[in-house]
């Protein structure tokens, strides 16, 4: 018996079953060959109903104007800002997942990195259209863009944040799309050379660009992931943490804060995940890819969600401490009134928030809840209402007590337009999520081949026998 | 209508690809192309391909990014309209990070992208010819072209003993998206072994 071990005992298999290459494609390109299922037409008709009420609640606001919400003196950002947050937030983990772990060598990327990357669009889409909509006079948008112009030339302000906002989501959602479609193209020939029906041979045959799979076209497809993924890993860390400057550069008690973006981006990282587990273990089950998406990746991801979750729990903590230490009479009554006090017309947010992001994620300390898919469920709905709460908490309960009491706001709650925008743009982002399922390979079906021999269940066994035997065979097998 | 004549054999495990590719090339011939499903690692330098410059292409795209940023924001901050922002400097770099960061990956990635379908003639709508459907699912495809050197018998012949297990004929409507890939491959010479070892 050798004491030498070539392939790590602790790791489980990547790809569950023994697998060949064709399995693996028949797995998952068959769901697109096959016609929609009842469940699908059912929830994509629950997506576009909600996507046309949040296009008439648009309706509403671009006829008649920013009225039609409640946004009021002093409360200039509330639902809108908020949401924009939040669905930024969320579209990190996509880039993070094919970006970071690929950097670091992640091998279960592979399994979760293609619909994490198309939520991330979907996502950031989403996101686009508060800040887009909150102007107002929408079809003025375009004056964000620094182009020449008749009124001086007049430039945009290049070093107000809000403007950076501009080129950061733009530049993201840009940069990650096309790595997203890069990484597609091999598939979709996948697809193109299956198809036996005429029109998916002819469809998938644009859509994949002509794809061959020449050994020198994925030389280049190699180094261009890459270096995608090298410039796609900073790019992740600037947006959240640019937005995190729309709050951290003004001088609003409660936003004034150099911790922001660090804590901007762990909590993105955390709902990011969240949303993944949300979508990943209805996708699995219902795509029947559990070989492929197995209980393995979702405890890593449980991890990186207890992992995260605390990181922002310790912000919470520091900002108060801050606040106390600091000894700022504003700073103080921003977090310790208006946010710590649940007695306080909004403490009912910050404690909401505490309870989601903070104290609930700790049970993944548990090995035996962190593979418990019913319990991954729920706790990724919860991290994600959590969330939603921390952007709700640092917009609204920073603004609604000005330093002057007269200006104070009456308590702001949404008007049903308010409320419907943001369903609407669940609306937008569950129909192009369903309709990505439905149309396009949800797992990297080329990645799944190519780490088929390294990280399967075949390759891990046939290592194990391998590894019994005596050092000198090994390295005779190993080595021819 | 000028035609070309390749001979394609096909591979079920990059196990057997690897000393097929080496000892093909070591009888003295070049291979047209190997088709394979999944990036194999160590392919390119089996054929002999030379490394790719695309990431360099990407270095002089994102710096290309950087200087348009900054030139156009400072002339425009201190030459097209100075604007007075609360007596701040009109030249404030720190303020100009965000922007030329965002522009320099902005720059980088679209121009990568866009060279690397350009050299690999990727673009939607463009008809290619593709040697077996099953080289994107699970076959490796090595093609070789049939040349007054190497006819197709004997193509055949040399692609069945290093072990493929179908070995047909195909002939193809020359042009530009055969590719030229076989044209940058050095021949196999002896002092290179160490590169096809697995």
């Amino acid at each position: 018996m050798s004491v030498l071990k070539y392939e790590s005992a602790v790791r489980a298999p990547l790809v569950d079953g023994h697998k060949t290459y064709h399995q693996v494609t028949e797995d998952i390109i068959r769901p697109i060959e096959a016609a929609p299922s009842r469940l699908w037409k059912i929830g994509f008709g629950i997506s576009v109903a909600l996507l046309l009420f949040g296009v008439y609640s648009v309706y509403r606001e671009v006829t008649y104007g920013i009225g039609q919400w409640n946004l009021n003196k002093t409360i200039g950002w509330g639902w809108d800002i908020t949401n924009f947050v939040w669905w930024v937030g969320i579209g990190h983990a996509g880039t993070l997942i094919s970006a970071i772990l690929l950097l670091f060598r992640q091998g279960w990327r592979t399994g979760v990195n293609r619909a994490a990357e198309a939520m991330t669009i979907f996502a950031v889409m989403c996101a686009g259209q508060f800040p887009i909509f909150h102007m107002g006079r929408v079809w003025m948008a375009f004056f964000v863009l620094p182009y020449p112009n008749s009124r001086g030339p007049l430039w945009v302000n290049f070093s107000s944040p809000l403007l950076w906002d501009v080129f950061a989501i733009s530049t993201y959602f840009t940069v990650s799309l096309l790595f997203w479609y890069a990484g597609l193209l091999p598939d979709l020939a996948t697809v193109r050379d299956r198809a036996i029906v005429k029109w998916r041979k002819r469809l998938y045959g644009v859509l994949s660009f002509g794809w061959t799979g020449s050994t020198k076209h994925w030389q280049r497809h190699e180094s261009l992931s890459l270096v995608l993924a090298g410039l796609s890993t900073p790019l992740v860390l600037s947006v959240h943490t640019i937005v995190s400057f729309d709050f951290a550069t003004s001088v609003i008690p409660g936003w004034h804060t150099t911790i922001f973006p660090p804590y901007f981006v762990a909590g993105a990282i955390f709902s990011g995940f969240a949303m993944v587990q949300t979508l990943m273990i209805i996708v699995r089950k219902v795509l029947n890819l559990q070989d492929y998406i197995t209980l393995e990746h979702i405890e890593v991801m449980n991890k990186v969600i207890v992992l995260t979750g605390s990181i922002v729990g310790v912000a919470y903590l520091t900002e108060l401490f801050m606040a106390w230490y600091s000894q700022n009479p504003y700073e103080g009554y921003a977090f310790f009134y208006s946010r710590a006090n649940l007695l306080s017309p909004y403490g009912w947010s910050y404690w909401g928030m505490m309870a989601c992001n903070v104290i609930s994620p700790q049970i993944f300390w548990f090995k035996k809840l962190r593979r418990n898919i019913t319990v991954t469920f729920f706790m990724s709905v919860i991290v994600n209402v959590g969330m939603w709460f921390e952007r709700f908490v640092i917009i609204v309960t920073s603004l609604y007590r000005d330093y002057v009491p007269s200006s104070w706001s009456a308590y702001y709650s949404p008007t049903i337009w308010e409320i419907g925008f943001y369903l609407g743009t669940f609306g937008l982002f569950f129909t192009c999520f369903f309709l990505f399922a439905k149309w396009f390979p949800v797992i990297a079906v080329a990645e799944i081949k190519h780490i088929l021999k390294k990280s399967g269940e075949s390759w891990k066994q046939e290592q194990g026998v391998l590894e019994d035997k005596k050092v000198d065979e090994f390295e005779e097998v190993m080595h021819h | 209508m000028d035609v070309r004549k390749f001979v394609v054999g096909l591979f079920d495990d990059e196990k057997v690809l690897f000393p097929a590719v080496k000892k093909v090339r070591k009888s003295g011939f070049k291979i047209h192309d190997v088709y394979t499903p999944f990036p194999v690692h160590g392919l390119d330098q089996a054929m002999g391909l030379r490394e790719t410059s695309l990431h360099t292409a990407g270095f002089i795209y994102g710096i290309t990014g950087t200087t348009i940023a900054l030139s156009f924001m400072s002339w425009v901050f201190t030459s097209s309209w100075p604007l007075n922002i609360g007596g701040k400097p009109h030249l404030p770099l720190p303020a100009f990070i965000p922007v030329t960061f965002e522009f320099t990956v902005l720059c980088a990635a679209v121009g990568m992208v866009l060279t690397f379908c350009y050299l690999c003639q990727l673009a939607p709508f463009v008809k290619k010819h593709h040697f077996h459907p099953r080289a994107t699912d699970d076959k490796f495809v090595m093609v070789i072209e049939c040349t007054s050197a190497l006819t197709e018998a004997d193509a055949t012949a040399l692609l069945n003993q290093v072990g493929a297990h179908e070995v047909h004929t195909q002939v193809a409507e020359a042009g530009w998206w055969l590719g030229t890939y076989d044209k940058q491959q050095r021949l196999y010479d002896e002092s290179d072994i160490v590169v096809a070892a697995h």
